[in-house]
């Protein structure tokens, strides 16, 4: 186990001591708030025109989170650059000759980079939240309504879970370049293509964020997903721990 | 200790290292020689637990690395000096290293004085020459004290205080009892650095002995003779009477005579006898690094070829005129068309003679290039850059020329 904290310590150097952390981070936190501010208000102002079935259908909270499929894209750069640093710079080998343990290098890095996306995925969810619901006016939610907390605090874990995600796919493809050549488009523009296709709805809806984005919603009429909101959350995670299953499979007998 | 054994790495089709057995010992300075492409690089890989050998294994103190209990503060290697986030200071990439091995902090500024980089610790390792990326990696290799040392190509890219600098380093590292193993393509860097080598070619064992050992092995000193230019026929008879004292005879492109196997009195007494008249004779001692490139000129993976230019340069009277670059591995310095070898001074009788003064090629004899490693002369060029006409003795400098000639001559 020391060997794990020693590992933990130098992965948490190792990730302040870049400027590409803060820049990442930092992005995902104000394109989120931001973005969800912006339609939140735009909203807002279009409300009074929408049919009843869609004032039915409006989700204030939901509708705070529209940033985060533009904010999701830089928590998938801070993942994929935690782990494809490492092999762009060589550094994989240092380290495990350092470490030899693999396992243990490969989960207490992504423990520690997971640590630190969970902490701002949460400030990003919370803060979008608050400022989306300001802009909303009368037709905001709060905390206490059914469901909200789940879906604000879900928020925080679909980033999270994103980040891990990238993370496993980075490690198994090691090149910065491949990982988010296939990661960016696929999360912004095939899944939400094959999630609004008719034809293909039923496969896009088992995909990782499609799922995920089940566990951020409050309101759900006319959704004919089948499952629910903690369904699609372990939908999910069971994608990552795919993900992470794959990466270590490949990081403990591959060459370094 | 290092120990390998039948140590055979294949990637695909390709067999990088094939069945290697050696042995580092401590206390002493282990060179590990071959070209470019031998396979070093991939042992080091290997040694260290990150590449998996297809057969055989290697150990460090008895144990394969990955089981090494506390690896990093009994191992510490430098194999790529580019392996730093240029992003992150040169402090901050040795404290993240310092923990990952659970060494303490304080430890980062000692070896961070030891190389020399106190000054620039803060700075983004980004704008590091590649000197300094050096140290740095050197740094890395010494954070956990430890008793087996492994260098990848330390010296690449120090200037000489850097080189002597880790010189001595290597030597009072191993002067405390520590295993260390370096590896080089630069024979002249281990001749100085250097108590053992291990010298492997397209990844087998070429030659495992200490460096004395190496050189009087492998290096075959020769004399160096030269007749008269003006009386060609006498370096015939010459050559005549030395092949049947049982001696070898190289014509070297200048008109002298390498002569091995015949020891330099005889050489004299056999001119006498033969009413030759000698300019030159000279005793040479072959180099380390003649020696390494006689044993590994087989195994040399990349090799250059000669760059015609062609349709790139005019048509030039005199096949490779004054100003045009003389094929690879035939570059002679203007004056002296045989290139002077290491640790040997260019040849002061060595001067231009006229065509007519170039031997008749010794046939079965091989050209002399060939015997130092050098691209060897192909008999018959690959796409002929034969001239467009046979240069006017006198007209062409002599070198170059010359050999133009010869090789057209070789082909018939």
């Amino acid at each position: 186990m020391a060997v794990a904290t020693q590992v933990l310590q130098s992965e948490w150097t190792k990730i302040k001591s870049v400027r590409s952390t803060v820049w990442t981070l930092g992005l995902a936190v104000v394109v989120t708030v931001a973005l969800g501010a912006l339609i939140s208000a735009l909203s807002k102002n279009d409300f009074d025109k929408l049919s009843t079935e869609d004032r039915i259908n409006f989700d204030p909270t939901f509708t705070s989170f529209a940033g985060m499929g533009l904010g999701q894209l830089a928590m998938i750069v801070f993942g994929v650059l935690v782990v494809s640093n490492e092999y762009s710079t060589g550094m994989i080998r240092t380290s495990l000759a350092a470490v030899p343990q693999r396992g243990t290098f490969l989960f207490s890095k992504i423990a520690v980079a997971t640590l630190l996306a969970l902490a701002i995925g949460m400030i990003t969810s919370f803060v979008a939240f608050f400022v989306g619901q300001s802009m909303l006016g009368e037709h905001k939610a709060s905390l206490g309504d059914p469901g909200v907390l789940r879906a604000v605090i879900g928020g925080g874990l679909y980033m999270t879970l994103i980040t891990v995600f990238s993370m496993g796919v980075a490690t198994m493809l090691r090149s910065p370049m491949l990982s988010l050549g296939i990661l960016m488009p696929f999360f912004f523009l095939v899944s939400s293509i094959l999630g609004n296709v008719s034809a293909t709805k039923k496969v896009g809806q088992y995909l990782p964020d499609q799922a995920g984005h089940k566990v951020m919603q409050v309101v759900t009429v006319g959704d004919d997903a089948p499952y629910g909101p903690w369904g699609g959350f372990t939908i999910m995670v069971l994608w990552v721990v795919a993900a992470l299953i794959g990466a270590y499979a490949l990081l403990r007998k591959r060459d370094a | 200790m290092i120990e390998a054994v039948g140590l055979t790495k294949r990637y695909g089709a390709k067999t990088a290292v094939h069945n290697l057995s050696f042995q580092v010992r401590p206390g002493a300075v282990t060179g590990f020689l071959g070209p470019n492409g031998s396979g070093k690089s991939t042992t080091m890989r290997m040694i260290l637990g990150l590449d998996m050998p297809t057969s055989g294994h290697v150990t460090i103190g008895g144990h394969p690395f990955r089981n090494l209990p506390n690896a990093p503060r009994q191992v510490g290697a430098l194999l790529d000096a580019k392996a730093v986030h240029g992003g992150r200071s040169a402090r901050l990439h040795l404290l993240s290293l310092a923990q990952l091995a659970g060494i303490p902090a304080r430890r980062v500024d000692e070896v961070l004085g030891v190389v020399g980089l106190q000054d620039v610790a803060k700075r983004r390792s980004k704008g590091f020459s590649l000197g300094m990326g050096q140290r740095l990696g050197i740094a890395a290799a010494l954070l956990g004290d430890p008793q087996v040392l492994l260098f990848d190509e330390p010296v690449n890219g120090l200037d000489p205080e850097g080189i002597l600098w880790v010189r001595n380093l290597m030597k009072q590292l191993a002067a405390e009892g520590r295993t260390v193993f370096v590896s080089s393509h630069l024979m002249s860097e281990m001749a100085l650095t250097a108590d053992h080598l291990i010298v492997i070619g397209r990844g087998q064992l070429l030659a495992d002995m200490s460096v004395q050992d190496f050189i009087s092995t492998n290096s075959a000193d020769f004399a160096r003779v030269r007749t008269p230019d003006t009386a060609p026929e006498g370096r015939e008879k010459l050559t005549a009477a030395l092949v049947e004292a049982g001696g070898q005879v190289l014509a070297e492109p200048d008109g002298a005579l390498r002569v091995t196997g015949v020891p330099l009195p005889r050489i004299s007494d056999l001119a006498h006898d033969a009413d030759v008249r000698l300019w030159e004779l000279s005793p040479h001692q072959a180099s380390l690094e003649e020696a390494y490139m006689r044993m590994t000129q087989g195994a040399v993976d990349y090799r250059s070829t000669v760059d015609q230019r062609a349709g790139l340069q005019p048509a030039d009277p005199y096949g490779y005129g004054p100003g045009a670059p003389a094929p690879q591995g035939w570059a002679p310095p203007a004056g002296n068309p045989y290139p002077a070898l290491a640790g040997e001074r260019p040849n002061p009788y060595a001067q231009p003679m006229p065509p007519q003064a170039v031997p008749q090629a010794a046939p079965g004899y091989p050209s002399a290039p060939a015997s130092q490693g050098m691209p060897p002369a192909p008999a018959v060029p690959p796409v002929a850059p034969a001239p467009p006409s046979t240069p006017p003795p006198g007209a062409a400098p002599a070198g170059p020329a010359d050999l133009t000639k010869r090789d057209s001559e070789d082909a018939r």
